[in-house]
């Protein structure tokens, strides 16, 4: 370490030296690694792939490459080919790096220069290799602002973060912005909330700035609940300083000296790193008192969530922060007004707080000029389900949903049809094939029934019955409800009675009607955004797949074969090789059979565990 | 009783005594003791100022805080939407049945403790299962099954990552 990098930044001047030394410093990076080492990576062994890259550097006595060279990063966003490596010289990705595939990679590609072809990443349809990722499909139609440069830097160094040009809006702000300055830049850009409200967030910030009341607070809500997503988890654990500098920039506008960070709780790797960055932002004088000189004091503080999801809403998530259970409270009485301790508070989601830096770097109008007429910039996704590939995206608002799931994510694996997508998390909605071309931003996915969210994407292939999903969400919803108000506690247990009947082969005729105007009252009468918003995903599946619901109710027979009960298994005798697997395993002794003779399933004992359909190895059993 | 009164006097001092921060201090006093002791949550009461009954309202509502010890080693099964989509439901209902443990519960002999979540957010790796922190992937019944039988009755999760 050198002086300059342990100092205290005095001024923006300061930081601007600390730059330029670490630029020098860092600069014969002619040979360097990159690991990946957020969840998905990390899960498959990237840490250990990190570890012995620096031992292979060591080694090689740090002449050829130094042994700071070989970084660990955040994610790249390609998960489902994780863990992910990539090397200079080239800017070579490698993927599915095992622990046996290092000594090859370091001699050829780090020392030698060459690419080692089968890590490489291959189309699965042209098989053509891709060597860098701007030769992935999966790459090339994405815009990245947010995720810049996630998979670049070391999220656990603030050199790293400043070698990239980190904390140059911060310092743009304090010595040539006023704070009303910076406010009219992040109104001029039309951004809106990520977080799934989309409310326009230089609006918020505002109204929290004209807000009467000391102190003010802000708030970086980062308790990403929706299942099957995890975008605010990878900018933590990828890229925190970005996080924790738009904070910053929002508190000189709004006025504010105390931040919090409410981390969800199953998300420790995003608790390690915020923590280690808010301390490496203390040491440099970025976070405290008079901050590079400018006399604005502002610092964090990290809350873990408790899991519960309802604290992803604004008001429970700051009964939580105060130290009660989360239960929302109505909000006619607006948060930026009276929010944290009754004080005027402004909270907004990771990914909208991440925006901010660029914004002020680039200026408002830079950030407009991206997107549709109401939504501006990107918007990261991730991108799940029966896709060919999973992983986490950035695009300009405005793509459509089939650019999303076919151009960067492959289509639908193992070559099935595609059913629907599923956005905006429990309370989001299901939309269907013939939307595809529908361009995604706030507004048109609301049309449809469904929601932006915070930007889970789902997508579901024939065989998943929509209804079962419905109830899937409304179970979730139902678990997660906080009890406080009786629309949503009582009102989505009866809901979920009358689509466990359904699914279980016992619906009545009338049910789907008896659905909606439950989902009506609920929608009209429930306290928070939880209970307002609960029934969209029976609105949106019963809209756009009623045939589903009817096929249920009326001739007890699940389309997507996969409600118990609604579907039975059968044997195909031109399949069966009456090898016995099938017999030997059935638990209910329900298939007979002999040698050379096709195995036959007695419907009456049948418990259809589906144990035969999992066991056959000739796929010989059908569901029909 | 004294290293009880030890514990949460460092805590509470650790947050400034300050009651906002109830919920991180009841996290710290999990972390070291595995669950919230009925002793420790009283104690931390009478320092807070704060009706015990409050400390259980937070307890009771946050599905990360336990009333009773965890088993020797920690079993976490992602539910969120796209491992049930890939199968995680039925995973679950196996092991709560095969193995005659409640969802949030302990085995009877102590062996794990498991707890179905909402989402861990690692969904190329779906079904996910983490075993004593350790990710496991595309986890299938069969495979459920084999990391839950090879479990060390001995040996507590910690320890062997320790020995590691």
């Amino acid at each position: 370490m050198t002086v300059a990098a342990t100092n205290r930044f005095g001024s923006p001047a300061d930081l601007e030296q600390a730059r330029e030394e670490i630029r020098r410093r860092t600069r014969p990076a002619a040979r360097s690694v990159r690991v990946c080492i957020g969840t998905g990576c990390a899960a498959k062994g990237s840490r250990r792939l990190y570890d012995l890259f620096r031992q292979a550097a060591h080694e090689a006595g740090g002449g050829l490459i130094a042994v700071e060279a070989v970084k660990c990063v955040g994610c790249h966003g390609l998960c489902e080919r994780g863990p992910i490596v990539v090397v200079q010289p080239g800017d070579v990705l490698y993927q599915q790096v095992e622990e046996p595939d290092v000594p090859e990679v370091f001699r050829e590609t780090v020392v030698g220069g060459r690419v080692v072809e089968r890590l490489l990443y291959q189309d699965p349809a042209t098989k053509a290799r891709a060597r860098t990722a701007a030769e992935i499909p999966f790459y090339k139609a994405q815009q990245r602002i947010v995720l810049a440069h996630n998979g670049e830097i070391d999220p656990r160094s603030i050199d790293d973060y400043i070698a990239f040009g980190g904390y140059s809006a911060l310092a743009k702000a304090l010595s040539a912005m006023t704070p009303e300055q910076v406010l009219e830049e992040v109104e001029k850009s039309g951004l809106r909330g990520r977080g799934g409200g989309g409310f326009p967030t230089g609006r918020k910030w505002r109204s929290c700035r004209e807000a009467h009341g000391q102190p003010k607070y802000v708030i970086c809500n980062g308790d990403e609940g929706d299942p099957g997503a995890f975008m605010d988890r990878s900018v933590m654990e990828g890229n925190p300083h970005s996080v924790i500098e738009g904070m910053i920039i929002g508190a000189y506008a709004i006025g504010s000296s105390q931040g919090y960070i409410y981390v969800r709780n199953e998300y420790p790797l995003a608790v390690e790193h915020l923590r280690e960055a808010i301390g490496q932002a203390r040491e440099r004088g970025l976070l405290g008192r008079d901050i590079l000189g400018s006399g604005f004091d502002f610092d964090i503080r990290i809350n873990r969530g408790g899991g519960a999801f309802v604290c992803g809403e604004s008001t429970a998530l700051m009964a939580s922060l105060e130290g009660r259970p989360g239960e929302p409270r109505a909000k006619y009485v607006h948060t930026v007004e009276h929010g944290l301790w009754d004080k005027p508070t402004n909270l907004n989601n990771v990914e909208t707080w991440a925006n901010v830096p660029a914004i002020i770097n680039r200026g408002g109008d830079w950030l407009a000029s991206i997107g549709t007429a109401k939504s501006k910039g990107t918007k990261v996704f991730s991108l799940v389900g029966n896709v060919v590939n999973t992983g986490l995206i950035e695009v300009p608002m405005g793509i459509t949903l089939r650019q999303i799931i076919f151009g960067i994510g492959g289509g639908v694996e193992d070559g099935k049809a595609f059913k629907a997508v599923q956005t905006g998390g429990p309370s989001g909605g299901c939309i269907p094939a013939r939307f595809l071309d529908t361009p995604v931003d706030f507004d048109e996915l609301t049309r449809l029934g469904s929601m932006m969210g915070s930007g889970g994407m789902i997508v579901m292939d024939e065989d998943t019955c929509m209804v079962n999903v419905a109830r899937y969400f409304l179970n979730f919803l139902r678990e997660e409800s906080c009890g406080k108000c009786t629309p949503c506690r009582e009102g989505l247990a009866q809901m979920l009675h009358v689509l466990d009947r359904i699914t279980h082969g016992k619906g009545e005729a009338g049910d789907v009607e008896r659905l909606e105007e439950m989902a009506d009252l609920l929608a009209g009468t429930a306290l928070c955004a939880l209970g307002k918003t609960a029934a969209n995903p029976v609105l949106s599946t019963v809209r756009h797949f009623r045939d589903e619901y009817d096929a249920h109710i009326v001739d007890r027979r699940c389309p997507a074969k996969e409600c118990r009960g609604l579907f039975r298994y059968a044997i195909e005798a031109e399949k069966c090789k009456a090898c016995g697997i099938c017999k030997k395993n059935c638990p209910a002794d329900a298939i007979t059979g002999a040698k050379k003779v096709a195995h036959v399933i007695d419907q009456a004992k049948c418990t259809l565990c589906g144990t035969c359909f999992d066991k056959c190895p000739f796929d010989a059993i059908l569901k029909v | 009783m004294i290293a009880q009164e030890e514990l949460v006097d460092r805590i509470v001092r650790r947050y400034d005594g300050e009651v906002g921060m109830l919920i991180p201090m009841m996290q710290d006093v999990q972390a070291e003791c595995g669950y919230l002791p009925a002793g420790q949550l009283r104690r931390l009461a009478e320092r807070l100022d704060l009706p015990l009954s409050r400390l259980y309202a937070v307890a009771t509502f946050y599905a990360s805080f336990r009333l009773a010890p965890k088993g020797r080693h920690e079993v976490t099964l992602c539910v969120g939407t796209v491992c049930y989509l890939k199968g995680a439901g039925e995973i679950s209902a196996m092991i709560q049945k095969e193995f005659k443990v409640e969802a949030g519960g302990t085995t009877a002999d102590g062996l794990f403790s498991f707890q179905p979540v909402n989402c861990v957010g690692a969904c190329a790796l779906a079904p996910v299962m983490i075993v004593d922190g350790k990710y496991h992937d595309g986890v299938t019944q069969e495979k459920a099954r084999g990391l839950l039988r090879g479990l060390s009755p001995d040996e507590t999760g910690a320890q062997a990552e320790a020995k590691k």
